[in-house]
C-alpha cells in the first residue's frame, strides 16, 4: 500500500511537472503545427497526472485531492524525477527530454496495465497509448534534427548529451512497488538506441548520474517552477476555481 | 434583407449561437442544390459571379472573381488568422499559473484551439493564391493587422474569464454571420471555428460565474476584469458604421452580412442578461432598455483609443509582436532541419486502408 | 533559408466507420510523416476521425490501421473540448 501510494505520487509528479514544462511552449513553438502537437502532449501528461494524483490522494486517505497535492506541497515533498524539471532549453533539448521520458513511461505504463492494482492498471492502459504517441513524436523530431542540417545535428547531439545523465535515475530499483522500474531498462535502451542510430547521433556513455528526485532532493529549478505554478492557488486559501 | 439570418435562438436547431452555426451549415448545403439563372461559367464571367452571389451560393477557389473581392477576402481572412495566433499570448500568459489542474487543462486546450483556428484560416486564405509564408511575413513586418483587443494585458486570472465571455463572445457574434459568407473556404472554416469557439465562451463564463460566487477577493477580481474588458470588447466590432471604410462593398458581396453597429448592438443586448446572472456590473451607467428601439442604449467605446491601439500604441502591441517575431526566428533552424531531412529522405509512403 | 515553403497537403478524414473520407482542410509539412502527425493534431482534436489521408500533389498517404489506438484514443477523454461539458446556469441565453 505504502509503495503503491509512493509510486502513484511519483509518476503523477513526473507527469505534472512534464506538463508544466511543455505548457511553457504555448505560442512559442518553431511552427504553429508544433504548437498544437506540444499542447496535445502537455494535455496528455496533465490528464495522467490528475488521475495519478487523485488516486494517490485516495490511497493516502488524508483528504488531499489532485489540487491539494499539486498546489500545496513544497519542492521537498515532490518526488518527480529530475529529468522533467530541467528547463526546456531549445527545441532539441525539449525533444531529447521527451524522448527519454516517453521511452521510460511507455514500458512503465504498459507494465502497470498488467499489474494487480486495478486502478493503476486502468491508468496504465490509458496512458500507454498516449506515451506511444509521445515517443513517436519525439523520435520523429530527433531523427529530423539529428539528420537535418549541420546546425540541427550539433544542437541535437548537445541536447542528448545534456539530458542523458538524468535517465539513470529513472531506473533505480524499487523493490515492492507495483512495477519495479529497474526491470524496464532494457526496453528503454532498445527504443532509445534505435532512434539515436537512425538520427545519426552518438549515444553518450553512462557516467555522472544525478539523482534524488524520488527522495525529494531536486535541482534548483523545481522550486521556481512550483512558485509560478502555485502562486495564484496559494494566494486564495480555500477558494474554489 | 438579411434579417432572417438571425432567427430567434429558440427557433433554431440546437438553440443559441451554436444553432445559428448549424443553420448556416444547412443553408450552405441547401443553396448548393438551388437552381440559378441562365448564366454559365462560360458566358459572361462577371454575370456568373453575380448570379452565384445572388443565389446565396458559394464562390469557390477556382471560380472567376473580381480582383477587389479576392483582395478584400485575403485581407480579412489573414487578419482573422493573425488574430487567432496573436490571441494565444494573452491567455497563454496564465497557463503556468492556472489555479487548478482542471482549469489548466481547459486553458491549454483553448490556447491550442486558437493555434488550430489560425491554421484553418491561413489555409482558407491560401486558396486565394497567397502563401502562408507571405501572410506570416506581412504580420511580422507589421503590414497586416490583428484584432486590437489582444494588445491589452491579462493582469489577473479573471481576465481569462473575461476574455472567454466578452472577447470570445464578441468574436462569435462577429463570426456567426461569416458562416454564411459567399466565399466557400472561408464559410466552411468559420463553421468549424464557431463550433469550437462555443466551448471557449462557455469556459470563460464559467470562470467568471465561479469567481463571482466565490470569496470577496475573487468577486472583486471578476468585476475588475469586466471593468477593463467591456469597452475594448465593444470596440472589437470596429468603428461606427459612418466611419467604416470597407463595409458597403463587403455587404454587397455577402462577405459581411451586418454592419458594425448592428453587431455591436446585438452583443450588448446579449451581455446584459448574462451579466445579471453573474451578479456583476457592466461598467456603463447609461446602459438601459429602450422600449422604442427594443434594444439597450449604451455608451460607445472610445474610438480614438481604438485608433491609437490599431496604430500600434496599445499597452502590449510591441510585446505581442516581439514575442511572435522571436518565436518565428528561434524556430528557423528547426524548420530548416525538417526541410533538409525531407529533401534527404524520399518519403516512404504508406499505403493503407 | 527557412523561407523555403514546406509543401501543402490536403487532409481527408474518415469520421466514422462506414463513411467515406471527407476533405477537411489543408496544412503545410515538409514530408508525409509530419503531415500525417500534424493532421491528426489539427483536425482530429475532438475525435472527429478514425482514419486520415494526407495528399500531396497526387500521392496519397494514410494512417495505418495499426496506429489507430495511439492516434485517436487519446482524444476520447477530453470532454472539456465540447461545449456541453460546461454548466450553464439556468436562464442564461445566447451562450
Amino acid at each position: 500500500m505504502k509503495n503503491t501510494f509512493a509510486l502513484a505520487l511519483a509518476l503523477g509528479d513526473d507527469a505534472l511537472i512534464a506538463a508544466q514544462r511543455l505548457g511553457e511552449w504555448a505560442s512559442r513553438a518553431p511552427e504553429m503545427e508544433e504548437d498544437i502537437a506540444l499542447a496535445n502532449i502537455a494535455l496528455d501528461q496533465l490528464g495522467a497526472a490528475r488521475l495519478l494524483l487523485t488516486y494517490a490522494g485516495e490511497l493516502e486517505g488524508a483528504g488531499r485531492d489532485e489540487d491539494a497535492l499539486a498546489y500545496l506541497r513544497d519542492d521537498r515533498e515532490f518526488t518527480n524525477c529530475l529529468l522533467v524539471e530541467l528547463p526546456n532549453g531549445d527545441f532539441a533539448v525539449t525533444m531529447a527530454k521527451l524522448l527519454l521520458l516517453s521511452a521510460y513511461q511507455l514500458p512503465l505504463y504498459t507494465a502497470l496495465a498488467g499489474c494487480a492494482d486495478e486502478r493503476l492498471a486502468a491508468i496504465g492502459a490509458k496512458a500507454r497509448k498516449e506515451s506511444a504517441y509521445h515517443l513517436d513524436h519525439a523520435a520523429l523530431w530527433v531523427r529530423r534534427l539529428g539528420d537535418g542540417t549541420d546546425e540541427s545535428h550539433r544542437r541535437m547531439q548537445a541536447a542528448v548529451d545534456e539530458v542523458w545523465p538524468y535517465a539513470q535515475e529513472l531506473f533505480r530499483p524499487w523493490p515492492g512497488a507495483p512495477v519495479d522500474p529497474a526491470t524496464l531498462r532494457a526496453d528503454f535502451d532498445g527504443r532509445v538506441d534505435a532512434v539515436l542510430a537512425e538520427a545519426t547521433l552518438t549515444r553518450p556513455a553512462d557516467g555522472w548520474a544525478p539523482a534524488g528526485g524520488r527522495d525529494g532532493l531536486h535541482t534548483e529549478h523545481l522550486s521556481f517552477l512550483l512558485a509560478e505554478m502555485q502562486v495564484l492557488h496559494r494566494a486564495h486559501p480555500g477558494a474554489k476555481w | 434583407m438579411y434579417g432572417n439570418d438571425f432567427s430567434a435562438p429558440e427557433n433554431t436547431p440546437g438553440g443559441g449561437l451554436l444553432g445559428e452555426v448549424e443553420a448556416a451549415e444547412a443553408a450552405l448545403r441547401e443553396a448548393a442544390t438551388r437552381q440559378r439563372g441562365a448564366a454559365g461559367p462560360d458566358a459572361d464571367l462577371e454575370a456568373y459571379f453575380a448570379d452565384v452571389i445572388d443565389a446565396d451560393q458559394k464562390i469557390e477557389p477556382r471560380d472567376w472573381m473580381p480582383e477587389a473581392y479576392r483582395k478584400t477576402l485575403i485581407r480579412q481572412i489573414a487578419q482573422h488568422a493573425h488574430s487567432e495566433i496573436i490571441g494565444m499570448q494573452p491567455e497563454g500568459n496564465w497557463i503556468s499559473r492556472a489555479p487548478s489542474l482542471k482549469r489548466k487543462a481547459i486553458l491549454l486546450a483553448k490556447v491550442q484551439d486558437e493555434a488550430g483556428h489560425g491554421l484553418y484560416l491561413y489555409a482558407a486564405a491560401e486558396t486565394l493564391g497567397i502563401s502562408r509564408d507571405e501572410l506570416v511575413q506581412l504580420l511580422l513586418d507589421g503590414r497586416q493587422k490583428y484584432s486590437s483587443i489582444f494588445n491589452y494585458p491579462t493582469l489577473t486570472w479573471a481576465d481569462v474569464g473575461a476574455i472567454g465571455w466578452l472577447v470570445d463572445g464578441a468574436a462569435i457574434v462577429n463570426q456567426v454571420p461569416l458562416c454564411r459568407c459567399s466565399y466557400g473556404p472561408y464559410a466552411r472554416a468559420m463553421i468549424r471555428v464557431c463550433k469550437e469557439e462555443s466551448f471557449h465562451q462557455r469556459q470563460g463564463y464559467e470562470i467568471l460565474h465561479t469567481l463571482a460566487h466565490g470569496t470577496p477577493a475573487q468577486k472583486a477580481m471578476a468585476q475588475d476584469a469586466i471593468d477593463r474588458w467591456w469597452y475594448p470588447s465593444l470596440a472589437m466590432f470596429g468603428p461606427p458604421d459612418g466611419d467604416s471604410t470597407h463595409s458597403a462593398q463587403s455587404m454587397a458581396w455577402k462577405i459581411k452580412r451586418f454592419s458594425n453597429d448592428e453587431l455591436r448592438q446585438r452583443f450588448v443586448d446579449m451581455c446584459v442578461q448574462q451579466a445579471e446572472i453573474l451578479g456583476l456590473t457592466l461598467p456603463d451607467p447609461d446602459l438601459r432598455w429602450n422600449d422604442d428601439r427594443q434594444a439597450y442604449d449604451y455608451t460607445q467605446p472610445d474610438y480614438d483609443e481604438l485608433m491609437r491601439v490599431i496604430k500600434g500604441n496599445g499597452p502590449c502591441n510591441r510585446q505581442r509582436m516581439e514575442h511572435r517575431r522571436r518565436a518565428h526566428a528561434e524556430g528557423a533552424w528547426v524548420r530548416e532541419a525538417a526541410a533538409a531531412y525531407a529533401a534527404k529522405h524520399t518519403s516512404r509512403e504508406k499505403v493503407a486502408a | 533559408m527557412s523561407t523555403e515553403r514546406a509543401p501543402l497537403w490536403e487532409v481527408f478524414v474518415r469520421p466514422r466507420r462506414g463513411l467515406a473520407h471527407t476533405h477537411v482542410g489543408s496544412l503545410h509539412a515538409p514530408d508525409a510523416e509530419l503531415a500525417l502527425r500534424n493532421a491528426r493534431d489539427l483536425y482530429t482534436r475532438r475525435q472527429e476521425g478514425v482514419s486520415i489521408w494526407v495528399v500531396p500533389a497526387g500521392a496519397i498517404t494514410a494512417s495505418s490501421p495499426d496506429e489507430k489506438d495511439a492516434f485517436f484514443d487519446p482524444a476520447a477523454d477530453k470532454v472539456y473540448r465540447h461545449p456541453t461539458f460546461y454548466e450553464v446556469p439556468d436562464g442564461v441565453a445566447h451562450l
